[in-house]
């Protein structure tokens, strides 16, 4: 056991483990690559579609039917069927990066969609009548008043896709992608168990910074008006920050 | 029924803005909720409503649970639209402004929960004039002034957010922000309905301050009678169905209910409800024979009269020290302070009758002494004087919804 740990440490702190092609640096930056591209048409199509659903209340039953399907979907799943698709648009880059972007941004969607619409969905209807008969034309009160208001939901949806996209991103492994995934692969193939668990661990502590960095947009974007009204006014009053 | 309602004194010069305001008025208006007419025959929200308000007044539009009161306001500005009939502003059908625009111009408040919990007190109060484009500089000093107006210190309550405030507080924000833009109408659904009695009534009597000065048009909705009555210009009656039941002054509502239904809304103390709205300083009082210490005793028994047949002792500067029987002022003596009945209960002339007839009956008292701002007694109110304000009355309201020149009835 304890050799077992001594053993990765030693992987993770070898000089020659932080450099060239396939060195942890090159990896995770493959890594962090993927995801956050992924991260991002997931952000473009869903947040837009989950404002205008919770907005108008309309299409919400087919929009969260169509999640639930590609909840149920694995990712693995996803890569495998795009292939002959991809293959067929770009025989080059069809087997490696295309599959596994296709599941990622597809993994992503789900849950900002969810919660951007039930977000903006939950907002309290009369402050949304409230914006209304002041004079709010609907886009404003979609700006002003449900967005704000929903912020740390559709954050928290955000959030959440974008630790699930880095901890399933090792999956690009499988098809050719690189990744950090790729030192699973290879410590598998090679029987390298050094190097597998510390893929292990440097895919979970990417996953873990992610985390804590959403959580802190997360806390950043949210009105400190809204913390107030969930702490409650007295617990701010006696420990003002 | 009409209603003697004048619009309120032009040229009125608020401290809060320019002081237009316009009429409403709702011409045969019904609302049917399911308009696809799928159930013949479910009663409206809305049942042809016909309502003038007057430029300048409050209307309260008072009525039991679920009678179409919000339904009424919700229509003047848009937020539902008619089944049928018309709302004009000023004589101009509101289904031909823009509905934008519209709305920007009329203040609407509702119970404390439309706060925008995000922004800060300050935003809240600036978010027509945000709007409506102003430029910021502009924006903050008009919810500073709006602030200091409804009694909030901007310094200390600027940089709040809702949820760091009272009940009450809230309350004033909400009404800050309806002012905010200055519109000529203001829509008020409940607004005083989620706070405790002691802060409602303090919210009701600074409200009728800012409107003496202000002279918006307001609807107010309130399912509160006595709410009603205090605050109406106007009350509109309004029964189960959305049928107008009765509009009038709240003393021709409270003194001839237009039907059964009236009466028992406005309830069985009705009387007493008309006295509340009278205050003593509208009743011509009576003057009681008043004596200084060390008056000769002999020259202020002949000033006693038979209605007060009591000498209110006063000091120097005619504060009221106490009552003396004038058969106890006897042989040629001076009035002296000892010995006096004290003069209770004290009225001022903001006194309601209602309050003072309760101080009376308390004290056990046939009459209240009676005292300006400075505490010098005034004059006297008996309970026989509060009877002869009632008969007046009657008289008044019989000879019609002008009241003019019909004696008292005995
Ligand atoms: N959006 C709506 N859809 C269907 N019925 C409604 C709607 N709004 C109000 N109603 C009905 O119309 C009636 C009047 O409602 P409302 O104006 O809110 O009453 P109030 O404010 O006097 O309590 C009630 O019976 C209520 O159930
Ligand atoms: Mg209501």
């Amino acid at each position: 056991m304890m050799e077992g740990l001594i053993d990765i440490a030693s992987w993770l702190l070898h000089p020659a483990h932080w450099s060239g092609p396939d060195g942890i640096p090159a990896r995770a930056w493959e890594h962090l690559a993927l995801s956050s591209v992924a991260l991002l048409l997931a952000l473009l199509v869903a947040v837009p579609l989950g404002l205008l659903i919770g907005h108008t209340r309309r299409g919400d039953l087919l929009a969260i039917n169509l999640a639930n399907l590609a909840r149920a979907v694995p990712s693995y799943a996803v890569m495998v069927m795009a292939l002959p698709l991809t293959l067929s648009l770009d025989p080059r880059n069809g087997l490696t990066i295309y599959p596994i972007a296709i599941a990622m941004v597809l993994l992503a969607i789900v849950p900002i969609l969810v919660n951007a619409y039930t977000g903006v969905r939950d907002v309290d209807r009369e402050l949304v009548e409230a914006a209304r008969a002041m004079g709010c034309t609907e886009s404003q009160v979609l700006r002003q008043v449900e967005l704000p208001l929903a912020i740390p939901v559709i954050v928290g949806g955000i959030r959440t896709a974008a630790v699930q996209v880095v901890a399933t991103a090792a999956l690009g492994a499988i098809l050719g992608y690189g990744g950090l995934g790729r030192h699973l692969i290879d410590g598998i193939a090679r029987r390298e168990y050094d190097r597998l668990w510390a893929g292990v661990i440097l895919i979970a502590g990417l996953a873990i910074l992610t985390e804590v960095l959403f959580a802190d947009v997360q806390r950043r974007l949210t009105s400190p008006g809204l913390r107030i009204a969930r702490t409650g006014a007295a617990a701010e009053a006696s420990e003002p920050r | 029924m009409t209603s003697a309602i004048a619009p309120a004194p032009s040229g009125a010069t608020p401290e809060g803005g320019s002081g237009r305001a316009a009429t409403v008025e709702f011409v045969h208006v019904t609302k049917h909720f399911d308009s696809g007419a799928r159930w013949s025959g479910t009663p409206g929200a809305l049942n042809d409503l016909s309502l003038k308000v007057p430029a300048g007044r409050i209307c309260v539009i008072v009525g039991p649970s679920g009678c179409g009161k919000t339904t009424s306001l919700k229509m003047v500005n848009r937020l539902i639209e008619p089944t049928s009939g018309q709302v004009l502003l000023d004589g101009v059908d509101i289904e031909s402004r823009d509905v934008i625009d519209l709305r920007r111009s009329i203040g609407y408040v509702i119970q404390q929960t439309g706060l925008f919990p995000h922004q800060t007190v300050i935003e809240n109060v600036a978010a027509v004039p945000r709007l409506l484009g102003w430029p910021a500089a502009k924006r903050s000093a008009r919810s500073e002034e709006l602030l200091a107006l409804v009694g909030l210190d901007p310094a200390a309550y600027g940089t709040r957010y809702p949820a760091q405030l009272s009940g009450g507080e809230r309350q004033r924000v909400g009404v800050a922000r309806a002012l905010a833009a200055d519109p000529p109408i203001m829509l008020m659904d409940e607004p005083f309905g989620a706070v405790d009695p002691l802060v409602r009534e303090r919210l009701q009597q600074e409200f009728l301050r800012l409107q003496r000065d202000l002279a918006k048009t307001i609807l107010f909705v309130t399912h509160d009678v006595d709410e009603a009555i205090r605050l109406g210009d106007q009350v509109a009656v309004l029964e189960r169905g959305g049928r107008l039941a009765q509009v009038g002054t709240p003393e021709e509502v409270l003194a001839n209910p237009a039907s059964d239904f009236v009466a028992r809304f406005v309830g069985a103390d009705r009387g007493l409800k008309r006295l509340s709205l009278v205050r003593v300083g509208q009743l011509r009082l009576r003057e009681p024979a008043t004596a200084r210490v060390g008056e000769p005793a002999t020259s202020v028994r002949d000033k006693v009269t038979g209605a007060f047949p009591y000498v209110l002792v006063v000091d120097d500067d005619g504060r009221p020290i106490g009552c003396a029987d004038p058969d106890q002022l006897t042989g040629d003596g001076s009035v002296t302070a000892s010995g006096l009945v004290p003069a209770s209960p004290v009225l001022t002339p903001d006194t309601t009758l209602r309050d003072a007839l309760s101080m009376l009956l308390t004290a056990q008292a046939l009459a209240g002494v009676v005292v300006d701002a400075a505490g010098r007694a005034t004059g006297v109110l008996t309970i026989d004087e509060i009877g002869d304000w009632f008969r007046m009355e009657a008289g008044r309201l019989r000879a019609g919804p002008s009241g003019t020149g019909m004696p008292a009835v005995g």
